[in-house]
């Protein structure tokens, strides 16, 4: 157990517990709720082994779902996003950069929103579709999906601002 | 052979995705289907020590709320046990061991609960330890909540009626007309009512009450009042918004209801069938 294994475990739990006990009850005008917890995806660090990645990443949806007694439609959208990441990250950093070394405390503000928003409204849509799961609310599920995604991306920017080690 | 164990080394990334991505999905058509959410619910030990410990503190900012709601409600039974038959009343007290009961109420703490998805479940703090079983009805003090859905051995979860898959016997308090309460997920504080014949008299303010078709409700329980009504495309029955009692927002404490009945009116339905 290195401290990195260690420091991606805590992450874990930590953001699991955030999210079903706190961020699932604001229910902001009614029905928006940020999903914060896919702050872990978003953050994992980019060089290693893909497959536990995708499959960690299931395990974290699988997490929020059994606490919020959804099925599976946290688990789907998290191993989505986690499988695509990959071209997200290339597409906002270029493909100049190589992404085996980003260094998420360091990157630049446009990048990382680009990254963020791209990622956030992937999993959203994902989740909102297999949520209502009924193609003729087409609307709805647009509907929360921005309205979530946009109060997910600004939490999770400020939240990953506020705990980053770069020190002014 | 040797290809095949290359294709599948070079893939697996995206065969492990593939094979995540349908056991999800897997889950989530299982969800949507009634009864069948077996494994991936919040009734088990560990999502139910987690909300135990933030329902233990988190009980405390509403117990001002709750004293109100039980001081309310002590006062309507009390207006009913004194306002009652003085004989009556003796019977009752003579024979209070060897009343008949139809059904049975518990009382439980609700630990988590969500309004704001379109498949919503509560999860209280009784489970089979507690003779709590599958199909028993919960309600309020106020009104109707939902249907025990999963149990553990200390935990159960509860189907909610503002979930898309809930549908419960209710009928009109004034006259016998019958429907189903069903949600449309637009607003925590309205359900619907449809299938609603449309010679039921129905007026703006009624009360809508459970019926005593389903064996999992007695009859009588209060669900809402009528906010509006409109004739369904088909122009037979009517669709009508019911503006619930409860704040299904905040929800406390609730009453399990078994009806000790259930097994013999299913029973008899079932020879019917054959």
């Amino acid at each position: 157990m290195t401290k990195a294994t260690l420091n991606i475990a805590a992450r874990f739990i930590i953001l699991v517990l955030v999210q079903v006990l706190i961020f699932n009850h604001i229910d902001f005008l009614g029905y928006i709720n940020p999903y914060i917890y896919i702050l872990f995806i978003l953050l994992y660090p980019a060089n290693n082994d893909r497959t536990l990645f995708v499959f960690l990443a299931f395990l974290l949806g699988l997490s929020v779902d059994v606490f919020s007694d959804s099925g599976g439609v946290h688990a789907a959208a998290c191993v989505t996003a986690a499988y695509i990441r990959p071209v997200f990250l290339k597409f906002s950093f270029g493909t100049v950069y190589d992404y085996q070394s980003i260094k998420f405390d360091q990157m630049d503000f446009g990048s990382k929103l680009t990254y963020f928003s791209a990622m956030v409204v992937v999993h959203h849509l994902i989740m909102f579709s297999l949520e209502i799961f009924n193609i003729s609310k087409i609307l709805l599920i647009l509907e929360k999906t921005l309205f979530s995604g946009i109060f997910t991306i600004i939490l999770c920017l400020i939240i990953s601002i506020l705990f980053s080690k770069k020190r002014k | 052979m040797q290809q095949i164990i290359n294709f599948v080394l070079r893939n697996k990334t995206f065969l492990v995705f593939l094979l995540l991505f349908g056991l999800s999905l897997f889950f989530t058509i299982q969800s949507h289907s009634y009864h069948k959410s077996k494994f991936i619910n919040s009734s088990n030990v560990v999502t139910g020590r987690v909300y135990q410990t933030a329902n233990s503190i988190g009980k405390y900012f509403n117990l001002g709320k709750e004293n109100k709601a039980l001081l309310e409600e002590n006062r309507m039974l009390k207006s009913i046990v004194h306002n009652m038959d003085v004989d009556t009343l003796k019977d009752i007290l003579k024979d209070s061991l060897k009343l008949n009961q139809h059904f049975k109420f518990r009382t439980a703490d609700v630990y988590k609960n969500s309004y704001s998805q379109s498949t919503n479940y509560l999860t209280i703090n009784k489970g089979a330890k507690d003779s709590i079983k599958i199909d028993h009805g919960v309600i309020t003090s106020k009104g109707i909540v939902g249907i025990i859905e999963n149990t553990s051995q200390n935990f159960a979860s509860v189907l909610s009626i503002l979930n898309t898959r809930s549908r419960i016997n209710a009928q009109l308090k004034k006259t016998n007309h019958i429907g189903s309460l069903v949600w449309n997920t637009e607003s925590a504080e309205f359900a619907q009512l449809i299938d609603l014949s449309k010679f039921a008299p129905v007026a703006i303010g009624d009360t809508i009450i459970t019926g005593g078709q389903s064996t999992i409700f007695p009859k009588g329980i209060l669900i809402g009042t009528i906010n509006s009504y409109k004739l369904d495309t088909g122009g037979d029955t009517y669709i009508v918004n019911v503006k619930l009692f409860n704040d299904m927002t905040n929800i406390g404490h609730v009453y399990v209801i078994e009806n000790l009945q259930a097994e013999e009116i299913k029973s008899l339905q079932k020879t019917k069938d054959d």
